[in-house]
């Protein structure tokens, strides 16, 4: 490996090492972070890519920061790079949440922290709710009747009925799929 | 070994089923760790969604490392962890390359769109759980015994909740803040 190689690999995981820190509770700040750091200040990448790369990232399943980080590391350096920016973003939360994995049996006879922890999720649970009434006004907002249908009757089967997540979502991509191969059919024969 | 390999796929799966990144992980979390393979009790789950959400870091890793370690130690973490990111990387190459090939991904783009009503159902479906069990005190998603009720954890919900809305205020105030003036009411009255 040439010695620019090198240099040039540690700026990456180094840089994505800091932006992984800054990311509380994950999601779309990264996609900020990572075009003020690769934009503005390295020049590395330009803002039509950021924005093909965070369209890519929301496709794919798994965490925005995980997938927006390799696709960079991949458009900067091919795999190698998508391996070393990945491994940046992952390495923070890996070390934080296996220091408080470590003292979690300590932590939580404090009774202190166990008071803590308990009201605190009552902010989760709002959190959680906010993000959901922002996304169910964005399906609802379609006016799409399927799409209305299907969300309450998941919400029936996966609430009331315990159908597991999995299958529930598995059962959907293979609808979604039969749909669109019948749509792409009929627009051909249209043409 | 093999119980390596299932830690593995297991967080394999719920990488690749969480679709609409961050939240979209926790009914998945949820339905395998918890219910089905008991790897976590309920109290151990919301304790966890509560350390990722003041922690850096995506929900899928913080919980992949949590359950790691707790399971098999430090190489538990590593290996749940590469578990959950593995879809990821290979999903996400492969987008990367039909993009390049094609210039563009519409089709992946509307699937995603289809399965989106399906993904707010389920975090909603989590969400409510979470709620019940903080609001009620109770250890099952569902039980509702108004007995039970905790006056200062639906006070904080709400006040939370309507912050939230009205003026986007940062969720990691809004989770200290309610564990500040949450603990110092309990600590007091």
């Amino acid at each position: 490996m040439k010695k620019n190689d090198l240099e040039f690999y540690w700026k990456l995981f180094s840089s994505m090492f800091l932006i992984s820190m800054s990311t509380f509770g994950g999601g779309f700040v990264i996609i900020t972070l990572m075009q003020k750091k690769y934009c503005d200040d390295l020049h590395w990448i330009n803002r039509d890519e950021i924005l093909n790369l965070t369209a890519i990232a929301q496709t794919a399943p798994g965490s925005l920061a995980v997938n927006a980080s390799i696709l960079l590391g991949y458009q900067l350096k091919g795999i190698k790079g998508a391996l070393v920016a990945a491994l940046a973003t992952i390495i923070p939360p890996l070390l934080i949440i296996s220091i408080i994995a470590m003292f979690y049996n300590a932590f939580i006879e404090n009774r202190i922290v166990k008071i803590a922890l308990q009201v605190m999720r009552s902010g989760v649970a709002a959190v959680i709710f906010d993000a959901v009434i922002s996304l169910m006004k964005d399906v609802l907002k379609t006016k799409d009747i399927l799409n209305i249908t299907v969300m309450i009757i998941a919400f029936v089967a996966s609430y009331f009925i315990n159908v597991d997540t999995i299958v529930i979502i598995s059962v959907c991509l293979a609808l979604a799929i039969a749909i669109e191969l019948i749509s792409q059919k009929q627009s051909e024969k249209t043409i | 070994m093999s119980f390596l390999l299932k830690m593995f796929f297991s967080f394999f799966q719920i990488g690749l089923f969480s679709f609409g990144g961050g939240y979209a992980a926790i009914p998945i979390i949820q339905s395998l760790i918890i219910d089905k393979l008991n790897w976590l009790d309920i109290s151990e789950f919301l304790n966890l969604i509560t350390i990722a959400g003041m922690t850096p870091g995506p929900i899928v890793i913080n919980a992949a490392t949590f359950v790691g370690i707790r399971l098999n130690g430090f190489l538990g973490a590593i290996v749940c962890t590469l578990g959950s990111v593995a879809p990821s990387l290979i999903i996400v190459l492969l987008l990367s390359y039909l993009y390049k090939k094609y210039k563009n991904i519409t089709i992946v783009q509307k699937l995603l769109g289809r399965l989106r009503p399906v993904i707010v159902s389920m975090i909603l479906s989590a969400g409510l759980g979470i709620l019940v069990m903080t609001v009620f005190n109770s250890e099952s998603y569902k039980m509702i015994d108004f007995a039970n009720v905790r006056i200062v954890e639906l006070l904080l919900f709400a006040i939370s909740l309507y912050l939230l809305r009205k003026y986007k205020i940062n969720p990691l105030l809004i989770i200290f803040g309610s564990g500040i003036i949450g603990t110092l009411i309990y600590l007091i009255g």
